[in-house]
């Protein structure tokens, strides 16, 4: 447990709701608008935690431990993950399986609170958060098989360090796909367009934003709080298959990691700018393509290491 | 020269029809262009030229009677065609008669070539020849026999090129004198050909060509087609398209036989010849239309080649004489039909019955070509086929044999019935048709003429040169 | 020029999954072209030193699969007033899990295969898996035109394959193909404009009359 790690992880905390907001931002802008300023989910989660709750008489403990659960275990993934680029507070053999449900368990229960609430609407937004999951699950798992099979690495600290730096310029073509893979996964996970449009209203079109539409006050500053925590985990994710820093000092890897996952959300607002939301019977499709570009690219990598 | 002159002089003449207007001035450049190739072929017999272009055009015993077999079926479709492009109504385009002279330049390609890629090429562009001619009368019904042949032919040909380029993989490893793909070097080179590829592109081979040929289960294009072509492309095609494949495949057996993989590729070459009688047969006893059933006979008939090739000995023998006799008698047979769906006005299964009973020769030579298409002596094809089950007989494969005479059975059951509808059946009510041609009757008349003396007798120079085919091939003759 | 030719051959099997998961009539027609292109590309690639025929092979095929061939086929299609859905009788996640599983079995098989000499050692596993796939495509397609596109895909495969060759298989046979393959296609597209005509629609269960 370095001392980079940790302020690695507490770093990713603090900037977690920049990315939203930068992402926003670069949306804006490339609608010609000003757009609203890159801090406003600080405020916005400032302004909630002032505010009490409201709870349905129909809800049970499951609505009101949803959302801290939600960031209690996007917390523990973020130990998981080699932020500084070399080693995280928490690695084991196969703790890539520990991320995934570890995120899984936080959306599990998410889901939980929403058919809690007894509402049909937010039922109809679970059932289609866990469809999209449920495809989006197989592109993830491929995507770190397929890091792992690259740089012969069982957890992700190892994966995520030296051994891939070294394997990037004989794999590029590979890892360069699974990049794209994760990308989508990144897409899908954090319910950005085109698989879902966080600034929509329109119950056709929602899927994760009326699947929390009964949390207020402090929930929703968790709930906000955690899926921007989702989204820059993933995007840290990204930058690590993408750049690895094991070489780097800590000081440089830190700030590294701070701009590659700016570079992410700003690539996130170029691609909610320019493609249009998925008709919804479209996103298995997509996340069917992702899956495939991550399986190529893991028969790629063991053809190549093969022969 | 003359070898080249082959292959050249049906091209510019198909150029050359092209260029001319008006069916009248058409037909007779149909005619002219059919003989010249005639003469030539016989020309080459004769005085046998050498080989041109490094070995890659040459012409061998097995080339020769394939050429042989296609420019003398060729002539009697040019013959049969005066006939048939004369009915006031004919809608022969000024594709038609370029289309055949194109098949005809295309199919000397093939018999010619000793470079497998160049076979390759001569055999693509008589798929592509014969597309516009199946697609003659531009109905529904055709256009889904054109669209059915082109695609599944095209997969084929495409599997087949796969085959080619596996084979000159497998000749990598070999001296650096030998010319790649050419078919002397191969044979001669065998023992260093690599056999994983050699057997990989045998099968891709054997798929590809037999999808031109027929045999099941790559036959399903045949029925359609046979079925909604004009009969003088049917017997075109029934006779020379499958001649030109069986050439391909003779091939790529000769060398693969060379090489020792002899026990891979015969159960190969058995399993598919049986399958395609059994499908034939099965098939065969329930249709009602007679091009279609014409178009099984085929499919039994390839069978039968391919069971030839594969049992090898007087086997190869029987099969190369078999092709010959397929040939001639498919032509008579689509040829009488053809006469038959003229006499009756339309195709249509129901009308045709009794057709011949106004038009007796006709009917009579379609009695011939259905005796002669089943087997029975004195006509040509008892004799290929005998040699064909004696020689499984020899190699001890009793089965096979067995199963193949009755198949013979059920298919003559099945030939007969329709055949005999056509011929004496009640005539049926209307019959607006066109007479009976002198032309229309020759071609048919001199092929039936041609069954009945290989049935009887054998030339010496035909078997002559049969036996050195069937010698390439692996067998000897009887 | 090996990293160049892998990145070629990765991006033709990326184009025959464009064709297979696009529900697009004119994006299949697209992939088609853009895999022509990078086919066009190759010869250059692997063969940096070859002369005035490898140009002329390059040339060729890019002038015949990515420009002639993609527009002649819009041209076959253009006049319907039909759906420019792909229609596909298996269904889209379906079609690119298949086709995943060609290429890992392209992979598995051309592993144990001895390679040819000078081969780039992923030239055999992208040309059987595009075999594959265009195979694949040809057979599960309705549209006829699609059928056409899955066809040239297969051709493409066998082109590919081919190119291990360039050596041995002399530039004439090839120019000899290629030219096959743009007659076939040629012909290919009119009977197609025919069954665009005839039935106002280019889907190919139309074309079922003849059967026993």
């Amino acid at each position: 447990m370095t001392w980079s790690a940790v302020a690695a992880v507490v770093m990713l905390f603090v900037i977690a709701p920049l990315v939203p907001g930068i992402a926003a931002k670069t949306k804006a802008r490339l609608a010609g608008r000003r757009g609203a300023p890159v801090l406003q989910l600080y405020w916005d989660l400032s302004r909630l935690w002032r505010k009490g709750a409201v709870y349905s008489r129909t809800t049970t403990w499951v609505f009101r431990v949803a959302p801290v659960a939600l960031v209690a275990t996007a917390g523990a993934a973020t130990c998981l993950v080699p932020l500084d680029g070399a080693r995280a507070i928490l690695s084991f053999s196969g703790d890539f399986v520990a991320f995934a449900y570890l995120l899984a368990l936080g959306r599990f229960l998410l889901v939980l609170a929403a058919l809690d609430t007894g509402s049909s609407f937010e039922g109809m937004g679970a059932s289609r958060e866990v469809t999209v999951a449920a495809f989006a699950e197989p592109a993830l798992f491929l995507a770190f098989v397929a890091v792992v099979v690259a740089s012969g690495e069982t957890s992700l600290s190892g994966a995520l360090g030296a051994a891939l730096a070294g394997a990037w310029p004989t794999a590029a073509p590979a890892l360069a796909m699974v990049a794209v893979s994760l990308f989508l996964v990144l897409l899908a996970e954090g319910s950005r367009v085109p698989v879902d449009d966080p600034a929509t209203h329109l119950e056709l079109t929602m899927i994760h934003e009326v699947m929390v539409l009964d949390h207020s006050g402090q929930d929703l500053a968790l709930v906000l709080y955690g899926s921007a925590l989702k989204l820059s985990l993933f995007a840290a994710l990204l930058v690590g298959v993408v750049a690895p820093r094991a070489a780097l000092p800590p000081l440089v890897a830190l700030p590294a990691l701070v701009a590659g996952i700016v570079v992410a959300a700003v690539a996130i607002g170029i691609v909610e700018s320019v493609t249009a939301r998925l008709r919804l019977g479209r996103v298995p499709q997509f996340l069917t393509a992702a899956s495939a570009l991550a399986a190529l690219g893991v028969i790629l990598l063991l053809a190549g290491s093969g022969t | 020269m003359l070898l080249l002159a082959l292959i050249l002089v049906p091209a510019v003449a198909a150029l050359g029809a092209s260029a001319l207007r008006g069916p009248a001035r058409r037909t007779p450049w149909l005619l002219l262009g059919a003989m010249t190739h005639l003469a030539l072929v016989a020309a080459v017999a004769i005085t046998p030229p050498r080989p041109v272009f490094h070995g890659w055009i040459a012409l061998d015993a097995l080339g020769l009677v394939v050429l042989a077999t296609v420019s003398a079926l060729f002539a009697a479709v040019a013959v049969y065609a005066v006939g048939y492009l004369r009915r006031a109504h004919s809608p022969g385009g000024r594709a038609f008669v370029g289309c055949l002279l194109a098949f005809l330049a295309a199919a000397s390609l093939v018999a010619l070539s000793h470079h497998f890629a160049l076979l390759w090429v001569g055999l693509e562009a008589t798929t592509l020849a014969l597309a516009p001619l199946i697609f003659h009368k531009h109905d529904r019904r055709s256009l889904e026999a054109v669209w059915k042949y082109l695609v599944i032919s095209s997969v084929g040909i495409a599997l087949a090129l796969l085959g080619v380029f596996f084979l000159a993989t497998a000749q990598a490893g070999g001296p650096p004198g030998a010319r790649p793909l050419v078919v002397e070097d191969l044979i001669a080179y065998a023992d260093r050909l690599h056999p994983a590829w050699l057997q990989a592109a045998f099968v891709f081979l054997l798929i590809g060509f037999g999808t031109k040929m027929g045999l099941a289960p790559m036959h399903t294009w045949k029925p359609d087609t046979y079925g909604e072509a004009p009969s003088l492309v049917g017997a075109l095609m029934a006779g020379g398209l499958t001649s030109c494949a069986f050439l391909g495949l003779a091939r790529v057996t000769a060398v693969a036989t060379a090489a020792g993989s002899g026990p891979f590729i015969r159960p190969l070459l058995l399993g598919f010849g049986v399958l395609s009688l059994v499908v034939a047969a099965a098939f065969l006893i329930v249709q009602t239309d007679v091009k279609r059933l014409l178009a099984y006979s085929s499919v039994e008939h390839m069978g039968l080649l391919a069971v030839g090739l594969g049992v090898g000995g007087v086997g190869a023998y029987g099969a190369v004489l078999h092709m010959i006799n397929n040939a001639m008698v498919k032509g008579l047979l689509f040829f009488a039909v053809g006469n038959a769906v003229l006499r009756a006005g339309t195709g249509a299964p129901a009308a045709l019955s009794g057709a011949l009973r106004r038009a007796p020769a006709s009917g009579f030579l379609l009695l011939v070509g259905l005796f002669a298409v089943t087997g029975s002596p004195p006509f040509g094809p008892f004799l290929s086929e005998f040699a064909i089950l004696g020689a499984l007989f020899h190699a001890g494969h009793y089965w096979i044999a067995a199963i193949m005479l009755a198949l013979f059975a059920v298919i003559f059951v099945g030939l007969a019935a329709r055949i005999l509808e056509v011929v004496h059946g009640p005539p049926s009510p209307s019959a607006p048709g066109v007479g009976e041609d002198p032309w229309r009757l020759a071609a048919p008349a001199v092929l039936a003429i041609a069954v009945l003396t290989l049935g009887v007798f054998i030339p010496g120079p035909l078997f002559r040169a049969l036996a050195e085919a069937a010698g390439t091939l692996g067998g000897g003759a009887p | 020029m090996t990293r160049v030719a892998e990145l070629l051959l990765l991006l033709v099997i990326l184009t025959s999954f464009l064709a297979l998961g696009t529900a697009r009539v004119s994006a299949c027609i697209r992939a088609v072209a853009l895999q022509g292109l990078l086919l066009g590309l190759l010869p250059l690639a692997l063969y940096p030193a070859g002369g005035a025929h490898i140009w002329g092979l390059a040339v060729g095929t890019v002038l015949v699969k990515a420009v002639v061939l993609p527009r002649f086929l819009n041209w076959a299609i253009r006049e319907a007033a039909v759906r420019r859905e792909v229609e596909p009788r298996v269904g889209y996640p379906m079609s690119l899990l298949v086709g995943v599983a060609a290429v890992a079995a392209a992979f598995a098989i051309s592993s144990r295969l001895p390679l040819p000499e000078q081969a780039h050692e992923m030239l055999v596993p992208a040309a059987l898996a595009t075999v594959m796939l265009g195979l694949f495509m040809l057979t599960t397609r309705s549209k006829a035109v699609v059928q056409v596109v899955g066809y040239l895909i297969l051709e493409n495969g066998v082109y590919l394959f081919g190119l291990t060759h360039v050596e041995r298989v002399p530039f004439l046979v090839e120019v000899g193909v290629l030219l096959d393959v743009f007659v076939a296609v040629f012909i290919m597209g009119i009977v197609v404009f025919h069954i665009n005509r005839e039935f106002d629609s280019l889907d190919s269960s139309h074309l079922s009359a003849l059967s026993d």
